[in-house]
């Protein structure tokens, strides 16, 4: 576990949290704009100063204000990729790398270096110089600097928000392959909701310099009572594998704790992990089971949570097997099907996107 | 065409601008780099202070330092007392005196390039391991390689055309302080037209290559400083 507690105070501005975040995957730092996501990367890489700050990595401590203890920015062993790839200029990208590896301490372990350019996709620009590079490149290199210090944690500043969509498009697959790969914690700033989903173990809505939720994204996503469940991006995740593929009617079949689900044919091995992202909007709620129905993934649930959402809209949170389910349908279907909590009903997924794979 | 006292006094010039031009680098470098980044309330004084000689007629600051330097001076006491004597009509003197003088050529080139070095830089070079001492040699030095550029050749260029605080406080002593710019004045004086030519064509064409060098350097800046 590694916990964060700080408190700044620039006057129009504050930052108040205390965080315990797990030791391994993504935690997605999601918020609108000033919401403190940034600031809080800053106090924990030791670039912005707090009043009142508790810092504790891999049962180390890096900064506690009340025993005086301030971990200069060089010696925390982190990873730190910023919006722009911040690549020095006047240095070859193997130099731009090398650069934290020649001042790391003689203690530390070696990454990997030849497995990490590969698996960023960088052998061909090693010999260049940065303004020869695209944005994505850029990035990656950045990406590829951060990790070849081996670092204990590592933090990204919204690595994607100045790149142009097929440039996001282009480094994503390259983040999800490290979300699966990397032994070490991710903090990733962001407030793009698209690359929460794809990208999440865990997240940390933030509002205001507060902490609103923490957990993990399935769980944090399927909470009614935040603003998150009431948008008409409100969306579950699923974690599933891959189970079945269904080659005359070009479909693949995933399988949960629970049930399963059809989808579109998918390019992957069976056994593989698919992420899939089911709107709110595209889940409609029966009583029985239809007989006779165009849609192909109708499933039991049990009715959890009901809220009352503004024009006339209700969120219902329903459980499906083991997966978390929210569906966003009129005030009046709740009436007229007199829909309560606990109650055993059957759900009509219209639509679901993979995330992955 | 050039006579030996001529050559004589267009080595010594270069040795004196060398020097300066060193010592205002040495000093230069970590002034600027605090003018640029701090938010005291000295940094207008400060700044005031260095580019005091961009405005006062050099005899002014020639007098001021004669008199600091001599005998009576707190500079002058200082020197006797550790040793070294009197400053006045010496070339360490006429050192002293280029530096104060050139100071702001050499300054305010770094100050810009400078505050042009965002701070993201200093904070990349700190989550890559590198102390602040260590950033500043490896990654801002590098980014403000063409302040610095600017500062020397102006420094230089400047220190090699002054005259009026040379007069003041070094004179016109052949081998220790009649540098080039007093050395055309002597010719002139004496109606050594030829002679006075051939030192002032030496001085044009070297400051126009100066300054030709200098905006062709910076015609081609790297995008990637801003």
């Amino acid at each position: 576990m590694m916990r964060c507690q700080f408190q700044v105070d620039y006057g129009s501005f504050q930052l108040a949290l205390d965080l315990s975040l797990p030791n391994r995957g993504v935690t997605v730092l999601f918020g609108d704009s000033g919401s403190g996501k940034t600031s809080l990367l800053r106090c924990i890489a030791g670039l912005q100063t707090a009043q009142s700050a508790h810092l504790e990595i891999n049962g180390k401590l890096w900064q506690d204000s009340d025993q005086g203890v301030f971990l200069p920015p060089h010696h925390r062993p982190l990873g730190y990729v910023f919006q722009q790839a911040n690549l020095f200029p006047h240095l070859t990208v193997a130099e731009n790398i090398q650069f934290g590896i020649k001042r790391l301490d003689k203690s530390t372990a070696k990454a990997n270096l030849d497995e990490l350019i590969a698996l960023l996709g960088i052998k061909d620009l090693l010999n260049r110089l940065p303004d020869k590079l695209s944005g994505g490149e850029q990035q990656r290199v950045a990406i590829a600097r951060a990790l070849a210090l081996n670092p204990e944690i590592l933090l990204m500043d919204e690595p994607l928000a100045a790149l142009d969509f097929k440039r996001k498009q282009e480094i994503l697959p390259y983040l999800q392959n490290l979300q699966q790969r990397l032994e070490i914690p991710v903090l990733y700033v962001t407030h793009s909701l698209q690359e929460m989903l794809q990208l999440a173990n865990h997240i940390v809505l933030m509002n205001q310099g507060k902490v609103e939720a923490f957990g993990s994204l399935a769980q944090v996503l399927s909470r009614i009572d935040l603003p998150l469940a009431k948008q008409r991006e409100a969306c579950s995740v699923w974690h599933t594998v891959l189970s079945a593929h269904d080659a005359e009617y070009q479909l693949s079949e995933v399988s949960f704790n629970g049930g399963h689900l059809h989808l579109p044919s998918l390019n992957a091995e069976l056994g593989s992990a698919v992420r899939v992202q089911i709107y709110a909007r595209d889940v409609s709620i029966c009583l029985e089971k239809p007989q006779a129905s165009s849609i192909l993934n109708v499933l039991p649930a049990i009715i959890e949570q009901i809220s009352d959402a503004d024009g006339g809209q209700t969120v219902v949170q329903l459980r499906v097997g083991d997966q978390a389910l929210l569906a966003h349908i009129t005030s009046k279907s709740k009436q007229l099907l007199g829909l309560i909590e606990g109650m055993a009903v059957y759900v009509q997924i219209k639509g679901s996107s993979v995330l992955n794979g | 065409m050039l006579s030996a006292s001529d050559l004589d006094t267009l080595l010594l010039t270069l040795k004196l601008a060398s020097l300066a031009t060193l010592i205002m680098l040495l000093i230069g470098t970590p002034l600027a780099w605090w003018l640029s980044r701090t938010q005291s309330a000295w940094k207008g004084v400060i700044n005031a202070i260095v580019a005091l000689p961009l405005v006062l007629p050099p005899t002014v600051l020639g007098f001021y330092l004669l008199l600091a330097l001599g005998p009576h001076g707190a500079i002058g006491q200082l020197t006797r007392w550790l040793g070294i004597g009197g400053l006045p009509f010496t070339f360490a003197g006429l050192v002293l005196a280029s530096v104060l003088y050139s100071l702001p050529f050499v300054v305010q080139p770094l100050q810009t390039a400078f505050a042009a070095i965002d701070q993201r830089w200093l904070d990349t070079a700190a989550t890559l391991r590198a102390s602040r001492l260590d950033s500043f040699f490896s990654v801002i030095l590098p980014l403000a390689k063409h302040g610095f550029l600017s500062a020397s050749v102006l420094g230089f260029a400047h220190t090699v055309g002054e005259f009026g605080v040379v007069l003041m406080v070094g004179g016109n002593i052949p081998d220790q302080t009649r540098v080039v710019s007093v050395q055309i004045y002597n010719h002139v004086e004496a109606l050594e037209y030829g002679q006075a030519h051939g030192l002032a064509a030496v001085l044009l064409v070297f400051s126009f290559s100066v300054l030709l060098v200098l905006y062709s350097v910076n015609h081609k800046r790297w995008d990637g400083l801003r």
